[in-house]
């Protein structure tokens, strides 16, 4: 029995945040395959084009507002 | 600066890490196209402010984030969406338990408050320094920890406490800790 509860209670040692480093680096995990699938996939030949397009001279995209700013156009769909 | 070749390309290469980031955040994988092309877009229109030697990567997401955060508050995440769709974007279709365990994942990233899900992916998966998605966010460093950590326990509290299913250490231990069970 008590072996039992000196196992349990290191197994839920909290470390940062509260977390175990086991529930830590699980979620890291996790969290890296979910985003790393989608960085496999690389460039989408739309997105591809759209750059290279951008390259010809005359070719402007039809945006008609600045960025970098938090006003996002209205208009599409 | 201008446009040049070389930028270009550094901007061809940031594709797809917006892209995870964009559907990452929005949990939809063609509104996170949408939001990358938008985000292509302004870069390229506004490429003159773009501080050469800066951080192109950076740049380009804050951009992106800036543009989703603008686009949630007009109308609101469309949660029906999030479960499911996103899974089909994959290209290597996950074994059914992978799957289940990666729509739980998903379903509970989304339930964390938009400040802190941004700030887990940001340092967690794009591999940005806290100071990097402090600037991208516009936000205080220490800021960025708490979040990181918030982000973190709250996962750690809807994923593996409630339902600890097949994780910790074995059954014993784990009927010790979760008492009679049932």
């Amino acid at each position: 029995m008590k072996d039992l509860k000196s196992q349990a209670s290191r197994s839920t040692t909290p470390g940062k945040g509260g977390l175990t480093p086991e529930i830590q680096s699980r979620i890291g995990h996790q969290l890296r395959a979910m985003y790393d699938d989608v960085v496999r996939q690389g460039v989408p030949d739309r997105f591809a084009e759209l750059i290279k397009k951008l390259d010809a001279p005359g070719a402007s995209p039809h945006v008609e507002n600045e960025g970098g700013s938090n006003d996002n156009n209205n208009g599409r769909d | 600066m201008p446009l040049t070749d070389s930028l270009r390309n550094d901007i061809l290469a940031a594709v797809p890490s917006l892209r995870a980031f964009a559907i990452s955040l929005s949990g939809n994988a063609d509104r996170a196209d949408d939001l990358v092309q938008e985000t292509l877009l302004r870069a390229l229109a506004n490429i003159d402010s773009f501080q050469p030697g800066s951080n192109l990567p950076a740049w380009l997401f804050t951009i992106l984030r800036n543009l989703f955060r603008s686009d949630y508050r007009k109308r609101r995440r469309e949660v029906e969406d999030a479960e499911g769709n996103y899974a089909k974007t994959l290209k290597t279709q996950p074994s059914q338990n992978a799957h289940l365990e990666f729509e739980e994942f998903r379903s509970a990233l989304d339930k964390l408050p938009q400040d802190q899900r941004e700030a887990l992916i940001l340092v967690g998966a794009s591999g940005f320094s806290y100071e990097d998605a402090a600037s991208i966010c516009g936000c205080a460093v220490g800021t960025i920890k708490s979040r990181v950590n918030r982000a973190r326990s709250k996962l750690a509290a809807l994923l593996y406490v409630d339902g600890a299913e097949d994780f910790g250490p074995d059954e014993t231990v784990r009927a010790v800790i979760g008492g009679s069970g049932g």
